[in-house]
């Protein structure tokens, strides 16, 4: 098999992983080191998801803000199920991030003096949200992958899919890549390496992430030992196009957009978030401005209710900016009239439109402590697909964008500093993980079992729908548990028809499978022993459908354990700063707020 | 449901040296579109099938391919569009490496040559520069480029010399020399001034025509004709 090394291997070449490659350059620059930095990415980089990302990055900006305030909407919108010292650095450094992107050229909209433009988001006490209009993931990413061509120490590989962590003894030695226009595997030797490779929400049928959005990283590190955490929270964001789940940005509501029923009717005053604020006059933390499990809970018992639209096979309510005018939606939300009008020919100007909740968001991932490191020495994880313990059990949205630019810049230096003082693994320690590799990727290619991969991945996003939504059940979680652990067994005899090398992407399809399939288990085991009801996890079985501090006040952890059932395990939560209080929205929040 | 018949050029290298055309009947609605239906065929048809796709909304830029003759993305272009046999081919005027994958590499060479980012010598890094709305806007459209080649795909210049910059690099040239942040755009003329710069451009337009999200390059790659002749009078006045 081919060999490289290189002191730093990252993972992804979305947000995370581009902010980390130049982090780590510059961290090597200032210690007058030589390293050289390789970054994988299955696709190319502006490929990758952060591009998708509408609505904004958040950061404390305004003289009225205060860090205490985005402190505390964060610690109450995770429902205090966040790592408040994790919280604490995360939101001293987010407004530095995104000065730096300014600094590096990202087009930020503005206001008519030249300075930076907020705009309100939800479960946020103020706006202090930063936007590139409604494009903001994609102008950050472009702005750091073109910025990143500046630094020759980082090298791409881009079309590279990587297929293992490689460790010996606890610690990591690299990575096993495929190179997808040929096939052929390769060894990538290195002394940290980071992954960022993005979350997991294509385990479910409906939601509104891209293709790629399949957890391999999360597979990757928990197969070797590192522990997922918050696994069950899920995030439903409560606005994505009917039919496709394309997103529509909580940037709309941010601006004043409405949500009615079918009848017409502003529901959200009816689930604790009112009373209704004027049109026109959009209020934080009331109304459409509440955070996104509450909105996308109050859809479930609309549509339980009878109250919802239809629109072909779905049931939707409606998202109304009708009163905002032509030229202010073309100004500020550009990207969402282009949307609407080409997937579901709906002019938002003239036409109220149709949306429902779709899984968007994965809270939890690969377990790291506060500087971005794992249980395994040297691998490190940030961005979407690492708990660093920013969101527990709710993200706000326009913290995850700030959150990829803070721990994708530590990740990266801390890697860096690390490689500075480690010495690469023996070539022979890893030959073993290598040949078994080589072995499954020949297997996997051949394989002519009787199961269709298309077949299984259909019950699996099915099974996670029905199981693990908006709200749940233990029966229902049960049902899913069973589910993934039979299609687990069942893709052993899976059935590839593409035996070729080149591009083989039915092979990498089947890869991603059996990484999602094994996130799936993990979620679906946490999901169903969190006996209680807290941010994104509801269930509807009697006596747990509230938060449950005594008890559940915890992390969970679930380890892999090859083919016999995962491990559960629960871990505290740092709550130094703030004990668990009531979390409220609307008027019912006054008190809880200074 | 009724169906529509895609007919997609394939090339297997492996098997054969020689493309070849391969009809698949897909089941379709109004809202069926390009990239749907190559999945449909991937999914329930013909495992085989290769091409990129990722967001399926139109802002990663990977699912371009020619739609009956025409450069598109599969994710916004929709079956009810087209009243008969539809021919899906790779993007034109780039090497083939499977189906209708092509290769990007000639592409990002072209745009990491126009150094496509801020350079500025300024050192303070703690404070957002100021920026008009006015300032804000004369580059914007042009930073809007999703990278998707379709452009490339459109232009008969870059389809006769690959070396040619070609529209998405040199509007990504044209966008930084017009932020009201930047200073490098006496180190991007080089690039665009020399024969493969914008002097090939012969202005056909089509790149304008073809671009899923309005970025104009055609109107960026004339701009900069104008920017590339003053550089060059004043170089020779410098002489």
């Amino acid at each position: 098999m081919q060999h490289r090394d290189a002191d730093i291997v990252i993972v992804g070449g979305g947000g995370a992983g581009l902010r980390a490659a130049i982090a780590a350059a510059e961290h090597a620059r200032e210690e007058g080191i030589e390293q050289r930095i390789l970054m994988l990415s299955k696709v190319y980089p502006m490929r990758s998801h952060t591009v998708a990302a509408e609505g904004g990055a958040a950061a404390v900006t305004s003289e009225e803000d205060t860090l205490e305030a985005h402190f505390e909407d964060t610690v109450a919108g995770s429902d205090w199920l966040a790592e408040q010292g994790v919280v604490d650095y995360f939101i001293r450094h987010a407004h530095r991030e995104l000065v730096q992107l300014e600094r590096w050229g990202c087009p930020w909209s503005r206001k008519p003096d030249g300075s930076i433009q907020v705009r309100r988001f939800g479960g946020m006490k103020t706006a202090r949200t930063w936007f590139a209009a409604d494009k903001t993931g994609f102008h950050i990413l472009h702005t750091l992958f073109q910025t990143s061509l500046k630094y020759p120490e980082i090298e791409r590989l881009d079309e590279y899919f990587v297929l293992d962590v490689a460790t010996v003894e606890g610690k990591v030695a690299g990575v096993i890549a495929l190179q997808v226009a040929t096939g052929e595997l390769i060894l990538l030797r290195a002394k940290s390496v980071i992954l960022a490779t993005g979350g997991a929400g294509r385990l479910f049928q409906f939601n509104t992430n891209a293709g790629i959005v399949t957890g391999d990283g999360m597979a990757m590190a928990y197969r070797q030992g590192a522990a997922l955490r918050d696994m069950e929270f899920v995030q439903y964001h409560p606005t994505g196009l009917p039919g496709t789940g394309i997103l529509i940005t909580e940037a709309c509501r941010g601006e004043g957009g409405l949500l009615l029923n079918k009848d017409g009717y502003r529901y959200l005053q009816d689930y604790g978030l009112g009373p209704e604020t004027p049109l026109g006059e959009p209020k934080n933390k009331y109304m459409e401005l509440g955070p996104r499990d509450k909105l996308s809970q109050a859809f479930w018992q609309e549509q339980k209710a009878g109250r919802t639209g239809k629109f072909a096979d779905n049931d939707v309510v409606y998202l109304d900016l009708r009163h905002l005018g032509k030229e202010y939606l073309h100004e500020r939300l550009p990207f969402i009239c282009e949307l609407a009008q080409a997937y579901i020919n709906v002019d938002p100007v003239t036409e109220p439109i149709p949306i429902r909740p779709a899984v968007h968001y994965t809270m939890g991932g690969i377990e790291t402590d506060a500087q971005c490191e794992t249980s395994l020495k040297g691998l490190y994880a940030a961005g979407e697909c690492a708990s660093v313990g920013l969101h527990g059990a709710n993200r706000l949205g326009s913290n995850s964008l700030s959150e990829l630019l803070v721990f994708g810049r530590l990740a990266g230096e801390q890697a860096s500093h690390r490689a500075a003082a480690t010495a690469y693994a023996d070539i022979e320690s890893l030959q073993q993980q290598v040949q078994d590799q080589e072995r499954q990727v020949a297997r996997l290619r051949d394989a002519d079992g009787l199961e269709s991969w298309v077949g299984l991945k259909r019950e699996m996003v099915q099974a996670m729908e029905d199981g693990c939504g908006i709200y749940r059940d233990e029966q229902g979680m049960q049902a899913a548990l069973n589910r993934i652990r039979d299609l687990k067994s069942r893709y052993h005899n899976i059935k590839l028809s593409d035996r070729s090398r080149i591009y083989n992407t039915e092979l990498l399809q089947c890869i991603e499978l059996g990484f999602g399939l094994d996130i799936a288990e993990a979620t679906c085991l946490a999901a169903l022993n969190r006996r209680e009801s807290r941010g994104a996890h509801q269930r509807l079985d009697a006596g747990l459908e509230q938060r449950d501090d005594i008890n559940f006040l915890q992390h969970s952890q679930v380890f892999f354990n090859a083919d016999a059932p995962a491990e559960l395990r629960w871990q505290d939560v740092d709550t130094r700063f703030s004990a668990p209080a009531v979390r409220a929205y609307g008027d019912a929040g006054k008190g809880a707020r200074k | 449901m009724t169906t529509k018949r895609l007919s997609i050029q394939r090339y297997l290298p492996e098997q054969s040296k020689t493309p070849f055309w391969q009809d698949f009947d897909v089941p379709f609605d109004d809202s069926t579109s390009i990239l749907e239906a190559l999945n449909h065929i991937k999914e329930d048809m013909d495992g085989s099938l290769s091409y990129r796709w990722s967001c399926r909304m139109a802002i990663c830029g990977s699912c371009g391919v020619m739609v009956n003759g025409e450069p598109k993305l599969g994710c916004k272009s929709f079956l009810r569009e087209y009243p008969g046999t539809i021919k899906i081919e790779p993007l034109a005027h780039f090497p083939v490496q499977k189906d209708l994958i092509i290769d990007m590499e000639i592409f990002l060479e072209h745009l990491a040559a126009v150094q496509p980012y801020l350079i500025n010598d300024s050192e303070d890094s703690t404070q957002t520069h100021k920026q008009t709305p006015a300032q804000l806007a004369k580059y914007l459209k042009f930073s809007d480029c999703i990278n998707c080649g379709l452009c490339y795909s459109a232009c008969p210049q870059f389809g006769l010399n690959p070396e040619f910059l070609g529209p998405a690099a040199l509007t990504l040239a044209h966008r930084y020399n017009l932020d009201s942040r930047d200073q490098g755009k006496a180190q991007r003329m080089a690039q665009l001034n020399r024969e493969e710069g914008v002097w090939t451009c012969t202005f056909v337009g089509y790149c304008s025509e073809v671009c899923p999200k309005s970025v104009d390059p055609a109107a960026a790659v004339n701009q900069g004709k104008v920017e590339s002749a003053k550089d060059l009078l004043i170089n020779l006045f410098k002489r």
